[in-house]
């Protein structure tokens, strides 16, 4: 489980804090997604996580360690992340790009053992992108690119997969696909956090969601909890409706077009 | 990469050797380069190949091999195909300190200490700035911290030439465009110490590129401390080069131009990188150093400017094939 504690973060010449007071948690077997608007501090929580941003107060803890005294190694080989850009600046083979994954059970020198390649293989068969191994990751669509990333992930092995905005440019195919992945890869019993703007999409996938609004948690909950109407017209400052998904019942966003001026 | 493309690259690099040691003035058989190299055969051969061209040509092979492994390393751990190793304000401290040794009439011995001291000078000056900017281990900060001190160096050395006696100019000149016509086995020895040590570093942190390649943020993400890593890497790199201007002055293109063509032949981990750039990088140099002593004798061309022609025409087909 990870496990945000009061967190506040706030960037180098900058007064107001990105992220301030910030508690949620994400047990395992569950898909929880952390919702908001653009700069909302969504993905500075994924940065604080991984220590690219120091902590001002507050404390992270996963499985119940505090984050800041584990060795990066470890903390890799418990919880992996799905940046939100990442562009190949090398043609690796897919293969090769998953393989990484097993950097912190490697280092620098330990030899790839059988785990590792069961490992691999595994993540290359869970996510679907055994078929393209060998192609080099700097000549795939968007969408096989978001799986192979996925894939190393995956092949991370870690409790926890923490992902900042994995369908991002991906048509409805391969979204429905990533957010089943994610589905499943919880029923498993893996930790996802999720960072999204999917508004429609969470509401469907996630266990819960929480709603961040300029660094600060403003509602928490279920989907049906979080996404009223009152709350995200004020927090996304536009006029719209909450509804129900006809075919699974679920919340459901609808923004509303701009009043007619004059 | 392949076997074949293994033993392709160390051929290369043993024709190139062999060539270079056969070939000049006096023209030796195969048969006479390795006797006179087991210290038999006419005295004139044995001089020849002992203390003129074999050290030459070992040391060109140390130079080529430090600046492409050092080239591929940069690459890889700042993204950046452009990235090479006279980046982080070698090549400009280098000059520095040489021009200042010419200009001072310092001993011809001392102008390439001088022009290492220079490069180290300007490589810390450079992490310095990179540091108080915020941006440690931030490849895009050290990049630019190196083009402003190598900026810095240029205009230091322009001041100092303009009005500088012509020798002057003339010697500072020289050394800038690379030369290994001064090797001797105490040099191959000195510059075979940091070669070994900095591309073992090197090396040994390879995996650690690879995942470094994948942007700062999935790097930390795979358990990497991305800013002591990443200088590291720089560190290694530009002693690596500041090594290299101490045996041959500036050789340019090496480093941009070699870990392109390892990638292009199928390299793609960085263990293999760094491994098959310091061989081609080896090759390239002793080539280019072949055709800078015999293409007009008995006069010498500037090893720099040999491999900057070898360079030039890659580059514009790579750019062909980008547009």
């Amino acid at each position: 489980m990870i496990a945000f504690s009061h967190v506040r973060v706030r960037y180098p010449r900058s007064r107001v804090p990105a992220l301030d007071d910030v508690s949620l948690e994400a047990p395992r077997g569950t898909v929880t997604a952390v919702v908001g608007p653009n700069g909302s501090g969504k993905s500075t929580l994924v940065r604080a996580l991984v220590g690219r941003v120091p902590l001002e107060a507050g404390a992270i803890a996963v499985d119940g360690a505090a984050a800041a005294t584990l060795a990066r190694s470890v903390l890799a080989r418990r919880v992996a992340i799905v940046t939100q850009r990442e562009e190949p600046a090398f043609p690796l083979s897919v293969r090769e790009y998953v393989a990484l994954g097993r950097y912190p059970h490697l280092g620098l020198w330990r030899a790839p053992a059988a785990a590792d390649a069961d490992a691999i293989a595994s993540a290359l068969e869970r996510t679907g992108v055994a078929p393209y191994v060998d192609r080099a990751v700097t000549e795939l669509s968007g969408g096989e690119w978001q799986r192979v990333r996925l894939a190393r992930a995956v092949a991370q092995g870690g409790e926890s997969l923490v992902l900042d905005e994995p369908t991002t440019f991906l048509d409805v195919g391969h979204e429905m696909a990533v957010f089943e992945l994610l589905a499943r890869l919880a029923s498993d019993g893996q930790a996802v956090l999720l960072v999204s703007h999917q508004l429609n999409l969470v509401a469907r996938f996630a266990h819960r969601l929480v709603l961040l609004h300029r660094g600060c948690v403003v509602a928490e909950g279920t989907p049906a909890e979080v996404m009223r109407g009152d709350v995200l017209e004020r927090v996304y400052d536009w006029p719209l409706v909450v509804t129900r998904d006809p075919a699974v019942g679920a919340p459901a966003l609808v923004p509303l077009r701009a009043p007619p001026r004059g | 990469m392949t076997p074949l493309r293994w033993a392709t690259l160390v051929a290369a690099l043993l024709l190139a050797a062999l060539a270079g040691v056969m070939l000049g003035t006096l023209r030796l058989a195969p048969l006479d380069v390795v006797r006179g190299a087991l210290g038999q055969g006419a005295p004139i051969d044995v001089a020849v190949v002992r203390t003129l061209r074999l050290p030459r040509v070992v040391l060109a092979a140390l130079v080529g091999a430090g600046l492409g492994a050092a080239g591929a390393a940069l690459q890889g751990a700042t993204r950046n195909g452009l990235a090479e190793p006279y980046l982080l304000g070698v090549s400009g401290g280098a000059a520095v300190g040489a021009v200042c040794a010419v200009a001072l009439h310092a001993p011809a011995a001392l102008v390439p200490i001088a022009g290492f001291a220079g490069a180290l000078g300007a490589v810390v000056l450079t992490l310095v700035v990179a540091r108080a900017a915020g941006g440690r281990g931030d490849a895009r900060v050290v990049l630019m911290a190196g083009v402003v001190v190598g900026a810095f160096a240029n205009a230091a050395i322009m001041v100092a030439l303009a009005n500088a006696q012509d020798n002057v100019v003339r010697g500072a000149l020289w050394w800038m465009m690379g030369s290994v016509s001064d090797a001797s086995w105490p040099q191959v020895r000195m510059a075979a110490v940091y070669v070994a040590i900095g591309i073992g570093v090197l090396l040994a942190l390879a995996r650690a590129i690879d995942v470094l390649a994948l942007g700062e943020d999935t790097a930390a993400g795979l358990g990497i401390d991305v800013g002591r890593v990443s200088m590291i890497v720089y560190v290694a790199a530009a002693l690596l080069a500041a090594g290299t201007v101490a045996a041959a002055g500036l050789v340019g293109f090496i480093g941009l131009l070699v870990p392109h063509l390892v990638r292009m032949a199928g390299a793609r981990t960085h263990r293999v990188i760094i491994a098959a750039a310091a061989l081609a990088g080896a090759a390239l140099v002793v080539a280019a150093d072949l055709v800078a002593r015999t293409a007009r004798p008995p006069a010498e061309l500037p090893l720099g400017a040999v491999t900057a022609i070898i360079g030039v025409p890659f580059f514009l087909a790579r750019l062909r094939r980008l547009t």
